[in-house]
């Protein structure tokens, strides 16, 4: 609620209060699309329309820490195949997967803007890692697991 | 004795590079010592394969040293770093380093060099100089400035800046809009993110001059959530304008109003294209607009609305300043002025190049970017994003000019460069090309939504060997079906990448 007060005033005010919501608590829960829609007097059909037309907002809770690799084609020119083949053989996940400790959850992401510098790596909301061969990820993961 | 100011960007690829614990490093090892020191978080310098570049105000200019690691700082003190040491890292002055030195920077002028968030040396450094000319001149006259500049549109569709606002000043309507759009999406460009991290008071500034000369109040910046560095960067800097009386209800103590806010976008590619982005802005599915009527007449909240990427707007305040005809000068034919080129992917020296339209492919391949980071050659070059066509060593003397890429059946696009070793296989870049477009399609029109997934269909039958000539023309006919049946760029341009791979590289789809 407090995410919907603080941007209800804005003008196209519904994906500052997406962003508001999945900033809070780390996910768009089914159950706030109608308040959400209540709020700005829009159906429920156009607020989870919304929460699935865009690759940021998830619908269910994620791992402790989120991990994104990017797949887009400066970082393949780097190695990035070869990276996410080892990241989702070494995590026993997919792509949108959670581990089954519940520490990991790893995400495709299209261009971090690191592209001279690749492959290209995000963990949390801004820790961006350039450079990354398997063995400097297996690294990163300890960390991001130790960390949690 | 005053502080010694040592710069450490805090752009991303250089935070990624390490540059967070080198400011640490310096700070603990400068405290330890009892020797009082200024960090400046600067922008990057654009030389990646340098950074963490830092450099050290001396009375003989700023020396930088690079690459810079933590476990490097300690010896750099004792080399006496903090007054131009000798040093294995020692770079000597950026601007005399061949690489930076032989670029013509006007949009990056200041990234790099100054204190990103800081008004005043922004200020001393030539900020704001554009927008006061502005705020003395009419509206038309600022559009005529714009148009005579021959700038056109740096996000990638080349459209000429000048006509747009023209449209927009001379549209009816009580409230107009200015929109940055700063979803930078293409793979291989990041031009933008280091203009807003490294000079964020140069966009707002020239957004600023936008809405002075079409009579707008809002401005919105819509930046891509990848780039949470940048966004940090953009509110701070707009925070610090509006302190220091450069926003807000009297621009520049003009009397005129300007209002800017930056909306965070959710990762979806198409939101670059900018119909989807005012959709989006407006709190909406991303989803693109038929055109007429144009952005400029009915744009967001159906009202008259400027929207330009984000170099297009750093680049008026120079032109504002140094008059129209100073842009001009620089550039080939219809391309004028100059164009910040991204060299990315497997290169040894990549970073940011900024030059004048009418350098070749080679030139920055070859002699910036030093060949291949694998020491492999280079074996394709993508152009322009995703969407942009592959080429082979064959095509290299293609000069950077927006007519000149046309022709060779290639775009320029945003000015992102990636190349490719010999090791890439050019049938999996023309699949991913498909799927690409099948995961970012906004699903409006069908050649788009249905035709990417079915791309990708054929391209693995194609792979897998079956039913070969049928379909090689099924594919041939549905790239022309996405060409000329799509409702924007997305689905109209996917075949780029897939045609030109199999055009140029066909021993890879045997």
């Amino acid at each position: 609620m407090r995410a919907i007060d603080a941007n209800r005033a804005k003008p196209g005010a519904l994906l500052p209060i997406l962003h508001a919501v999945q900033d809070a608590v780390g996910y768009v829960s089914s159950e706030s699309l109608p308040l959400i829609a209540h709020e700005l007097n829009l159906t429920r059909a156009e607020v989870y329309g919304m929460v699935t037309f865009y690759h940021h907002f998830r619908s269910a809770p994620p791992g402790r820490r989120v991990v994104q690799i990017c797949r887009a084609e400066a970082c393949q020119a780097l190695g990035a195949r070869v990276l996410e083949a080892h990241a989702k053989r070494t995590l026993g996940i997919d792509f949108h997967e959670t581990t089954s400790d519940g520490a990991i959850t790893l995400e495709p992401v299209y261009c971090l803007g690191n592209c001279g510098c690749g492959p290209s790596v995000l963990i949390g909301d801004d820790e961006l890692h350039a450079r990354v061969t398997p063995a400097a990820f297996d690294e990163l993961v300890k960390a991001a697991r130790a960390a949690t | 004795m005053s502080a010694v100011k040592v710069f450490v960007p805090r752009d991303a690829t250089a935070l990624a590079l390490g540059a967070e614990t080198v400011v640490h490093a310096i700070a603990h090892t400068g405290r330890a010592r009892g020797i009082d020191i200024d960090i400046v978080r600067n922008g990057s310098r654009g030389m990646f394969w340098l950074e963490p570049l830092i450099e050290v105000a001396t009375p003989n200019g700023r020396i930088a040293y690079g690459p810079v690691k933590a476990a490097d700082v300690a010896n750099l003190f004792d080399a006496d770093f903090l007054h131009g040491g000798a040093h294995a890292l020692r770079l000597g002055t950026v601007e005399d380093i061949a690489w930076f030195k032989q670029q013509e920077r006007l949009c990056f002028a200041r990234v790099g060099v100054t204190d990103p968030l800081n008004v005043a040396d922004y200020i001393a450094h030539g900020g704001y100089r554009g927008l006061r000319n502005a705020l003395a001149m009419s509206g038309t006259d600022i559009v005529k400035a714009v148009t005579d500049s021959g700038l056109r549109g740096r996000g990638g569709a080349a459209f000429p800046t000048g006509i747009k606002w023209n449209t927009v000043l001379g549209a009816e309507g009580a409230q107009k809009y200015v929109v940055c759009n700063a979803d930078e999406g293409d793979s291989g460009t990041f031009s933008d993110r280091m203009l807003m991290e490294g000079d964020p008071l140069c966009l707002i500034e020239g957004i600023t001059i936008a809405g002075v000369a079409v009579g707008a109040t809002q401005g919105y910046i819509y930046l891509r959530s990848e780039y949470p560095h940048a966004h940090r960067a953009l509110n701070a800097a707009i925070a610090n304008a509006y302190a220091a009386g450069w926003l807000g209800a009297d621009v520049g103590g003009s009397g005129k109003r300007f209002d800017l806010e930056v909306r965070l976008g959710a990762g979806a590619y198409i939101c670059g294209e900018e119909t989807s982005l005012l959709d989006s802005l407006e709190g909406k599915r991303g989803q693109v607009r038929f055109k007429p009527p144009l952005p400029a007449i009915k744009g967001l909240f159906g009202k008259p609305t400027i929207i330009n990427n984000v170099i297009s707007f750093a680049s008026v305040p120079i032109i504002l300043d140094q008059g129209a005809g100073f842009y001009r000068d620089y550039g080939v034919g219809r391309s004028r002025g100059t164009l910040p080129i991204q060299l990315a992917g497997n290169l040894k020296r990549t970073g940011l190049v900024e030059k004048a339209f009418g350098v070749t492919l080679r030139e920055l391949l070859c002699d910036y970017g030093g060949g291949s980071y694998s020491g492999r050659p280079i074996r394709a070059v993508q152009v322009g994003g995703p969407l942009g066509a592959y080429l082979p060593a064959s095509q290299f003397d293609t000069v950077l000019d927006y007519e000149a890429f046309a022709a060779a059946g290639a775009m320029l696009g945003h000015g992102g460069i990636v190349a490719f070793d010999d090791t890439v296989n050019m049938l999996e870049q023309a699949r991913y090309a498909m799927e690409f477009c099948a995961v970012e399609s906004c699903g409006k029109c069908t050649p788009c939504r249905i035709g990417s997934t079915r791309g990708v269909e054929v391209i693995d039958r194609i792979r897998a060997n079956v039913d070969r000539e049928k379909n090689f023309a099924l594919l041939d006919d549905l790239c022309n079906t996405m060409r000329n049946g799509s409702l924007c760029a997305l689905g109209g341009l996917t075949p780029d990448p897939v045609v030109s791979a199999i055009k140029y590289f066909s021993e890879d789809f045997v």
